[in-house]
């Protein structure tokens, strides 16, 4: 059997790098600015969780939605959402995709799809159902990926949710990012089941674990889904186990509750690192190639910097503006 | 002229969908019971018939799930209704309606708008319990981004359901079922009433009643008997709408009569009638020549006793009660 990423063509699989590169950058520059004093609250990043917003995004049209969480940077940017947009909102300006009113974990820029993010654990789904609902409504073949975390799988609108989608057939591709701890609680100790993907069997819709740190891997199981939603068979729920390298916020070290051997291993399991030696190895992409990808990532994250910081925050006539 | 015809407001809010699901293909209905039943008091009956379950949707009981679903499908370009059975319900889905119904259009900076109009019917008094007999009002005129309607007559109701569904804000819509099957004139031919235009039910010189819902009617009757048994002439205004709110013409009526009683079929602390007071002690509180008498729903939860359940209530007894200690 031909394996599916013999069929992607290697534009597509060196732009899966390109992608992962450029969230991590971002992300990278997000703490930066963190730490740095920037940012207004708190900041969550996704740093060693690329492949999943990646290898889902990249099966997506522009007119596809997302919904995502409060760890919300990676799928804003995998969608297509500018990053200089994206930088500016993170750090409240007037620039930023929602004027300064959103912030890191309510990200929002519908032209390129993506729709909204809750930073309220499990509240995504319920949107990403009526989304699709609408889309189905509208006769558009638009399909709507909702991420969350594994902390979300225990939560009622997640289960209301599968079930709104199967009895309705919607059009909805369920990811959950299990980074196997909710904030400070791990997955074993929250969780009846090991694979949370086993739930999909109570909503009669496939479902799929999978290694989340595997972009290829990712893009495989999505593209299926994705297949599957469009097609009009209804949704189905994908988990795929990964691990965030920082704690739940930036800041976070995390080694309360992770012992710091599981979290080297992981380390060692990053997505970009694995994925830069694939695309070597096979003779996908040259070093000079790959290297002038990330050169070109990093001018896009500075471009996006010199944006937000020179940007200007909202003034008080843009305070009640937008209540209704 | 035609007599103008007489509907009841279960009616007039079937006719209002009705009318809206016509002109507008984005308007869908979803709710518990909304369907093949046509809702539990029948206001939504026939529309199954006429538009398909496609946009008539019975759901399961999921109210966090099909809120939130209306939320999404809003964002989306639909413009629908749903339907929370009694308000006691409200509860279960109030993680989506102030975390992403009310403020969503704000936190995107106005690129999401969220036309979604919920409908709910109060059922207050009926003897079922306390968690069958909440109002629960004023956790949404609290809430930034929602508006709040409170109609108390079938025209009011008509007029002001097609507005929501209009209104490209997220709508919090109060009916009141005890008020489902009282008849009142609804004109034929097609209106619309705007939010933040409160009505003089009944003009008055020598006191101020302001009332919502079903307590209109136990203000008008109480008016009725203060002029006939005291001589005392009552206005009694119905804001209609509580966000926004025609602070102008209820300060306006307290400049003329100033004397104010304010009826909330809410609980007392910090209810509808306590908002309503603070903005006419901070507005007009010269021209008043008395305290401003609040008669609301007692501060507890309601019991199942009919004894019981009147005294918590406000009534048109106690609206007289209140007023005669202004004179």
């Amino acid at each position: 059997m031909v394996k599916l990423e013999e069929t992607i063509s290697n534009e597509k699989l060196v732009e899966l790098y390109r992608e992962m590169v450029r969230v991590r950058l971002f992300d990278d520059k997000m703490g930066e600015f963190y730490a740095r004093g920037l940012c207004p609250g708190t900041l969550h990043l996704s740093t060693g969780q690329e492949a999943v917003a990646v290898g889902v995004c990249a099966n997506l049209t522009k007119e596809d939605l997302v919904t995502s969480t409060h760890r919300a940077h990676a799928h804003t940017i995998a969608k297509g959402t500018p990053m200089n947009v994206t930088a500016a909102e993170i750090l409240g300006k007037l620039t930023g995709c929602c004027r300064g009113r959103g912030g890191t974990m309510h990200l929002s820029w519908p032209e390129m799809g993506m729709l909204y993010s809750s930073s309220i654990v499990g509240a995504g789904a319920p949107l990403a159902v009526g989304a699709a609902l609408s889309a189905t409504s509208r006769k558009t073949d638009q399909v709507v990926a909702s991420f969350f975390g594994d902390g979300a799988a225990n939560i009622g609108g997640f289960h209301e949710s599968l079930n709104l989608a199967s009895i309705w057939k919607l059009p909805v591709v369920f990811i959950c990012e299990n980074n196997l701890y909710a904030i400070s609680v791990s997955v074993k100790r929250s969780t009846s089941v090991k694979d949370i993907a086993v739930r999909s069997k109570a909503y009669d819709m496939p479902g799929f674990t999978i290694d989340g740190n595997n972009v290829l891997e990712v893009y495989k199981t999505t593209r299926s889904a994705v297949d599957r939603a469009r097609k009009g068979e209804g949704p189905t729920l994908i988990e795929a186990k990964t691990y965030r390298h920082h704690g739940h916020y930036y800041g976070d070290p995390g080694t309360a509750y992770r012992t710091k051997e599981e979290v080297e291993v992981w380390k060692k399991k990053d997505p970009i690192v694995w994925y830069r030696k694939y695309l070597l190895e096979h003779a996908i992409a040259s070093e000079e190639q790959l290297n002038n990808i990330d050169k070109e990532v990093e001018t896009e994250v500075a471009e996006a910097e010199k944006f937000a910081i020179n940007s200007q925050f909202p003034g008080p006539e843009e305070l009640e503006r937008f209540v209704f | 002229m035609s007599i103008q015809r007489e509907i009841n407001m279960a009616e007039a809010l079937n006719e209002a969908m009705r009318e809206e699901m016509r002109r507008d293909p984005t308007v869908i209905l979803m709710g518990e019971d909304v369907g093949v039943l046509g809702g539990v008091y029948g206001v939504s009956k026939g529309l199954l018939d006429e538009f398909g379950a496609e946009r008539i949707r019975d759901t399961p009981i999921s109210e966090d799930g099909f809120v939130g679903a209306g939320i999404g499908a809003a964002i989306t370009e639909l413009n629908p209704i749903v339907e929370i059975m009694y308000p006691d319900f409200l509860p279960c889905a109030m993680n989506q309606i102030t975390n992403h119904m009310a403020k969503i259009h704000y936190m995107t900076g106005g690129q999401l708008t969220v036309p979604l109009t919920i409908r709910t019917a109060i059922i207050q008094g009926r003897g079922s319990g306390a968690d069958h007999a909440q109002t629960l009002i004023p956790w949404f005129v609290q809430t930034p981004g929602l508006k709040v309607v409170v109609p108390s007559t079938p025209y009011d109701a008509k007029g002001l359901l097609k507005t929501a569904i209009r209104d490209k804000a997220p709508v919090m819509f109060f009916e009141t079922a005890k008020l489902y099957l009282i008849k009142g004139p609804v004109p034929e031919e097609e209106y619309l009433i705007p939010f933040g235009e409160a009505d003089v039910k009944r003009e008055g010189t020598d006191l101020t009643i302001v009332a919502i819902c079903n307590l209109v009617r136990e203000a008008l009757e109480a008016a009725e008997q203060l002029e006939d048994k005291e001589g005392i002439n009552a206005e009694v205004i119905d804001p209609r709408t509580l966000v926004p709110l025609d602070k102008e013409t209820i300060i306006n009526s307290v400049k003329k009569t100033n004397k104010l009683v304010v009826v909330d079929n809410n609980h007392l602390a910090c209810g509808v009638a306590a908002e309503i007071a603070a903005i006419v002690a901070e507005d007009a509180f010269d021209y008043l020549d008395g305290p401003i008498m609040r008669v609301a729903t007692l501060q507890i939860p309601e019991p199942v006793a009919p004894p019981l359940i009147k005294l918590m209530l406000p009534n048109k007894d106690k609206i007289v009660a209140a007023a005669k200690k202004l004179f």
